[in-house]
C-alpha cells in the first residue's frame, strides 16, 4: 500500500504506544521515561502531520479514512496542544502522586482516537475513533482513585458519555439504514429526499456530539468533571476533545448532510444561542476556577458552533479559527492554575488568587491577559476570534445570533472581571511557590505572548485557514 | 511623507510602557516616573511638530498609512483638521497625568504608569483611525487600563465603581461591532474614507446609526446613560478622573462628528429631535443635580455631563458654528474638567474628603490654590476670555439657527452652570474657615502651581485668541459639511 505514508503519524502513534507499554512493564520506576518518550513521540508525529501540509488530500481504507486540509491542520493543532498540555503538567502529575506509567500511555490512546476522528469519512471508523478516545478519558477522569471527587466524575463521565454514544450508535444505524451506507461520500449521493429517518438519525448523532464538546443542553457532565478530575486531566478536556470533536462536526455536518441544511442549522442555531447564553450566565455564581472554566467553555463551544451554524466555507473557518484561539487562551489559563501551589498543595477557587498582583506580578499580567482576552476585549487574539464568527454569522444576515453572542459576551465579561478583580483590587493573601518547571514556564509565556501580540500579524493565521475548504 | 510619524505617536508610549515595564525599578520608583515623563513629553513635541507641518488649507486627510493587516481590512491611520486637536490635546493632558502622580498616588507607580502610558496610546489610536475595525479596536481596548485605573487605585467604592464603567461601556459598544460588520458586508469595505464616498445605503442608516449611537451616547455619556460617569470619577484616582474627563468623553464627541454624521447623514438628520431632546435634558437636568452634589467631584461630574450635552447639542446643529463650537467646547472641556478634578485632588491629598461642607474660607490659608481655581471656575461657567465662554457661544449660535426653543432651553443650563459653579467656589473658597482642620493647610506646591498653571494659561490664552485653533478646523469643518450636504441632496434626489 503506497497510501501508508498518508497515515504514518497515526501508525507512528499507534506503535510507540504498545512500545512504551512493554517498556512500563518490564522496566521498573520507568514513569518518567515514558512520560518524557511520550512528549517526544507526539513531537515527532507532530513533525511527520507538518510533512503533510500542502498535498493533494486523498482517501485510504476504501474511503473511509480521508486525509485532507482539514485533518492535517486539526490534527496539527492536536499534536501540538497535546505537547503543551503534557509540558505543563508534569510536576502537578508528581505533586499529585499519579505520576504512573499508565498516564501518558492513556493520554496518547486518547490522541490516537482522536486523530482517527478527525480523520473518518465513515460513520463507523468515526465511531472507532471515538470509542478509543473516551475509553481512555474516563480512565484519566478518575485517575486519582482514592480522590472521591476524581472517582466521582469519572463515573459522571462513563455513565453520561456511554449514554451519548448509544444516541450515537442509534443514529447511525438509523442513517444507515436510510441512507443505504455508512460512508460520508455515498451517504451524500445517496441522499435525494428529506425524510424523518433521516433527520431523526442526523439529530441522534447532534446529540452525541454535542455532548463531547458540552453544548447546552448535552453539558451537565462538564462542571463536575472539570472540577473533580485531576487538573491535568481537565486542561486535556478543555482543549483536545474539543478539537476532535469539532472536526467531526465539521465532516459530518458539510459532506454527507449538506443538501440537508434546513434541517440542522435550526439546530446547531440553538445549541450555540443555548451554550452562549447559559454558559455566560451560570459562570457567574461559581467560585472554583477549574468549575468556572467549564462554564466558561461552554459558552465558548457556543461561539465555535455559531460559525457551524452558518454554512459556508467562511463560517467553517471562523470556527476553526475560534477553536485554535480558544485552545491557546485556554492553555495560558490553566497553565497560571498549575502555578499557584504551595509545597505540595495547589490551590483552584477564586479566593485563593486574592491579592495575586502584588507578589507575582508577572504571573497576574498573564492572568489578566488570557482573561481578557476569554472575555473578549479588543486587542487580544480572543477578539479576533470572536470577530471572525460574527463576521462569518453576519454575513448570512443571522443578525439574532450575532446580537445574542455578543450580548452573551457581556453577561461573560462579568464573571472573568470579577476574577480580575480578585487578582489586583483585593488585598493579598498568601504567596505561592515560584519554583517552576521549564516547560510549565514555557507553555504559559508561550501562550500567553501568542494571545497579547496576536494583532500584530492576525492574517497569518487566517492564511492558513483559509485554505481549508469544504464546500 | 515617509516617515510613519501617527503610527509613532501611537506606539511611543506603549514601547515606554514596556520598558518600563522591564527595567528593575528602584524602590522609590524615581527612574520610572522619570522615564514615562520622558516618554510622554517626547510625545507631545511630536505632537507639536505634527501640528506645524500639518497643512491647514486642506480638508484630505494627512499623514495617511495604509499597511496590510487582517487581510481583508486594513491598518489605516489618518488626520485632518477635526481629528489633530484631540490628538494633541491626548499628548498634553498625558504629561499632566505623570507630573500630578506625585502626590496621589501612594502604592504601585509603576503599573500606575504603565496603564497610563498604554492609555494614551490607545486613545490617540482613536483619534488617528481611519477604518472602522481599527477604530473599535482602540475604543474598545481602553477599557483594560481604565478598568485597571479605577479598581486598582481609587477610593472605596472603586470594584462597583470600575465594574459599572466596563460593563456599561462594553454593553453599549457590542451594538457597534455588530454595525460595523454589517457595514463591511453591505459596502465591501471599513475604510472611513472610501466609505465617505460610497455611502451607506439609505434603508439601512437608520439602524445602523442607533448602533453607532447606542456606543457613542454612553461613552459621551448622555442622558439616561450618564449613571456610570459620577460614579467612575468620584471613585478613581485624580489622574484617573483627568483622563477620563478631558480625553475619553472626546472619543465620543469625536465619533459622533466622524462616524455618525459622516457615514449616515440621512439617520443623523432624522434623529436631529432626538439628540436635541436628551441634549437639552442632560443640560439642565444634569445640572440641577450638580446644584444639589455634596461631593466635590461628583459635582464636577455632573457638570461634564451637562457640557458634553452642548457639545452633542452643537454637533447636531449640522452647522458651521455649532460643530466649531463643539470641537472649541470639547478641548476646553479637556483643559477645565481637567484643571478642576486636579483641583478637587489637591484639597484631597491634604484633607481626605471631598465633601463640601467640611471646606470653606480656604482664601485665606491658600491663596495661589483660590486664584487657579478661580480661572478654571470661571473656565467652566463660560465667562468671556475663556475658553468656555466661545465653545458655548457658537453652541448656542448653531442652535438658534436651528431651532429656537433648544437654544433658549439650552442657555437656561449657561445660567445653572454659573449657579453650580460660582456657589461650589464659594461655598468651598470664600466664607469664614470655620472648620479647625483646614487651619494650617498647606498651600499649592510647586509641581501643582506648575501643572495647574500648564492647564491656566491655554484657557485664557484660547479664551482671547482662538484663531490657531479655528484656523486648524476651519477648512476641515466646512469641507465636512459641504459633503454631508451634497450627500443629504443626493439621497433626497434619489428618491
Amino acid at each position: 500500500m503506497t497510501n501508508l505514508n498518508f497515515i504514518y503519524s497515526e501508525l507512528t502513534l499507534a506503535f510507540s504506544i504498545m512500545l512504551l507499554l512493554i517498556i512500563g512493564v518490564f522496566k521498573k520506576k520507568s514513569s518518567s521515561l515514558i512520560y518524557n518518550l511520550s512528549i517526544l513521540t507526539l513531537l515527532i508525529i507532530f513533525i511527520l502531520s507538518l510533512s503533510l501540509f500542502g498535498k493533494n488530500s486523498t482517501s485510504l481504507f476504501i474511503n473511509s479514512y480521508k486525509i485532507d486540509y482539514l485533518s492535517t491542520f486539526m490534527k496539527g493543532l492536536l499534536y501540538l496542544s497535546g505537547i503543551f498540555v503534557m509540558l505543563s503538567s508534569t510536576r502537578y502529575l508528581i505533586l499529585f502522586q499519579i505520576f504512573k506509567i499508565e498516564y501518558p500511555i492513556l493520554l496518547l490512546s486518547s490522541i490516537l482516537g482522536m486523530s482517527i476522528m478527525i480523520s473518518s469519512n465513515d460513520l463507523i471508523v468515526f465511531y472507532m475513533g471515538l470509542e478509543l478516545q473516551s475509553l481512555a478519558l474516563y480512565v484519566l477522569a478518575s485517575f486519582k482513585r482514592e480522590n472521591p471527587l476524581s472517582a466521582e466524575s469519572g463515573l459522571k463521565y462513563f455513565v453520561l458519555s456511554a449514554l451519548s454514544s448509544g444516541l450515537l450508535l442509534y443514529g447511525c444505524s438509523l442513517i444507515y439504514g436510510y441512507a443505504g451506507s455508512t460512508n460520508f461520500d455515498i451517504i451524500s449521493s445517496n441522499i435525494n429526499s428529506v425524510n424523518y429517518g433521516l433527520t431523526l438519525g442526523i439529530v441522534f448523532i447532534l446529540v452525541g456530539l454535542a455532548f463531547k464538546i458540552s453544548a447546552v443542553p448535552f453539558h451537565m457532565w462538564a462542571p463536575d468533571v472539570y472540577q473533580g478530575s485531576p487538573t491535568s486531566v481537565t486542561i486535556f478536556f478543555a482543549i483536545l476533545p474539543k478539537i476532535a470533536a469539532l472536526t467531526v462536526f465539521i465532516r459530518f455536518l458539510y459532506i454527507p448532510f449538506i443538501n440537508l441544511i434546513d434541517q440542522w442549522q435550526v439546530i446547531i442555531i440553538f445549541l450555540s444561542i443555548a451554550s452562549m447564553i447559559f454558559g455566560a450566565v451560570a459562570a457567574i455564581g461559581q467560585k472554583n476556577l477549574k468549575r468556572l472554566m467549564a462554564y466558561s467553555s461552554i459558552s465558548h463551544m457556543g461561539f465555535a458552533l455559531a460559525g457551524l451554524a452558518v454554512g459556508t466555507n467562511e463560517g467553517i473557518q471562523s470556527s476553526i479559527t475560534y477553536m485554535s484561539l480558544y485552545v491557546i487562551m485556554n492553555l495560558s489559563f490553566f497553565s497560571s492554575l498549575f502555578m499557584l501551589k504551595i509545597n505540595q498543595k495547589y490551590y483552584e477557587t477564586i479566593d485563593d488568587l486574592s491579592g495575586l498582583s502584588k507578589n507575582h506580578p508577572m504571573l497576574s499580567l498573564a492572568m489578566l491577559v488570557s482573561l481578557f482576552s476569554l472575555a473578549g476585549i479588543p486587542p487580544l487574539a480572543g477578539f479576533f476570534a470572536k470577530f471572525y464568527i460574527f463576521m462569518a454569522v453576519i454575513e448570512q444576515e443571522m443578525y439574532f445570533l450575532a446580537i445574542v453572542g455578543l450580548l452573551s459576551t457581556v453577561v461573560a465579561a462579568f464573571y472573568y472581571l470579577r476574577i480580575i478583580k480578585t487578582i489586583y483590587f483585593d488585598e493579598e493573601k498568601q504567596k505561592y511557590d515560584k519554583d517552576h518547571n521549564l516547560g510549565l514556564k514555557l507553555s504559559l509565556i508561550l501562550s500567553t505572548l501568542i494571545i497579547a501580540t496576536y494583532f500584530i500579524y492576525p492574517s497569518g493565521l487566517i492564511s492558513i485557514i483559509s485554505k481549508i475548504i469544504i464546500i | 511623507m515617509n516617515f510613519p510619524i501617527l503610527s509613532s505617536l501611537i506606539l511611543l508610549p506603549i514601547v515606554g510602557a514596556l520598558f518600563i515595564f522591564f527595567i528593575n525599578s528602584d524602590k522609590n520608583n524615581k527612574s520610572t516616573k522619570y522615564v514615562s515623563l520622558f516618554i510622554s513629553l517626547a510625545n507631545l513635541l511630536l505632537s507639536l511638530y505634527l501640528w506645524l507641518v500639518f497643512n491647514k488649507d486642506t480638508s484630505n486627510f494627512q499623514f495617511v498609512e495604509n499597511r496590510e493587516w487582517l487581510g481583508i481590512i486594513n491598518y489605516k491611520v489618518g488626520i485632518d483638521g477635526i481629528s489633530i486637536l484631540f490628538v494633541i490635546l491626548t499628548t498634553f493632558i498625558t504629561p499632566l497625568c505623570i507630573l500630578s502622580v506625585n502626590s496621589t498616588i501612594k502604592y504601585r507607580l509603576k503599573e500606575f504608569l504603565i496603564s497610563i502610558l498604554v492609555m494614551e496610546s490607545l486613545m490617540i489610536g482613536v483619534f488617528c483611525s481611519l477604518d472602522l475595525v481599527i477604530f473599535y479596536l482602540f475604543f474598545e481596548g481602553g477599557l483594560i487600563p481604565m478598568f485597571l485605573i479605577i479598581g486598582i487605585w481609587g477610593g472605596e467604592r472603586r470594584v462597583y465603581s470600575a465594574f459599572k464603567f466596563f460593563l456599561y461601556t462594553l454593553l453599549g459598544s457590542v451594538l457597534m461591532l455588530v454595525a460595523i460588520i454589517t457595514i463591511y458586508w453591505v459596502t465591501g469595505t471599513t475604510d472611513v474614507v472610501e466609505l465617505y464616498s460610497i455611502g451607506i445605503p439609505k434603508e439601512l442608516q437608520n439602524i445602523l446609526w442607533l448602533a453607532f449611537f447606542s456606543s457613542f451616547a454612553v461613552k459621551t455619556p448622555m442622558w439616561p446613560v450618564h449613571t456610570w460617569l459620577p460614579d467612575a470619577h468620584v471613585e478613581a484616582p485624580t489622574a484617573g478622573s483627568v483622563l477620563l474627563a478631558a480625553i475619553l468623553l472626546k472619543m465620543a464627541g469625536y465619533g459622533f462628528i466622524r462616524f455618525s454624521l459622516g457615514l449616515f447623514p440621512i439617520a443623523s438628520e432624522y434623529f436631529i429631535p432626538f439628540v436635541y431632546t436628551l441634549s437639552i435634558v442632560a443640560i439642565i437636568y444634569t445640572s440641577l443635580v450638580a446644584l444639589m452634589q455634596e461631593d466635590m467631584k461628583k459635582l464636577i461630574a455632573y457638570s461634564s455631563v451637562a457640557h458634553m450635552g452642548f457639545v452633542t447639542l452643537g454637533i447636531f446643529t449640522m452647522t458651521q458654528q455649532g460643530i466649531e463650537g463643539s470641537i472649541f467646547q470639547m478641548i476646553s472641556h479637556g483643559l477645565v474638567s481637567a484643571a478642576l478634578f486636579l483641583c478637587v485632588g489637591v484639597v484631597y491629598e491634604r484633607k481626605h474628603t471631598r465633601l463640601i461642607k467640611d471646606y470653606g474660607g480656604l482664601v485665606s490659608e491658600m491663596p495661589k490654590y483660590a486664584i487657579v481655581f478661580m480661572v478654571f471656575t470661571l473656565g467652566a461657567v463660560g465667562l468671556p476670555g475663556t475658553t468656555g465662554f466661545i465653545g458655548e457661544f457658537l453652541i448656542l449660535m448653531g442652535t438658534f439657527k436651528k431651532s429656537f426653543i433648544a437654544a433658549i432651553l439650552a442657555s437656561i443650563g449657561v445660567i445653572l452652570s454659573a449657579a453650580y459653579m460660582l456657589w461650589l467656589y464659594r461655598r468651598v473658597v470664600f466664607g469664614r474657615l470655620n472648620n479647625a482642620n483646614l487651619k494650617g493647610i498647606l498651600d499649592l506646591n510647586k509641581s501643582e502651581t506648575l501643572i495647574l498653571w500648564i492647564l491656566a494659561v491655554p484657557t485664557v490664552f484660547f479664551g482671547f485668541y482662538p484663531e490657531p485653533l479655528f484656523g486648524t478646523i476651519e477648512t476641515s469643518v466646512s469641507e465636512f459639511l459641504i459633503q454631508y450636504n451634497v450627500n443629504i441632496n443626493l439621497y433626497v434626489t434619489e428618491k
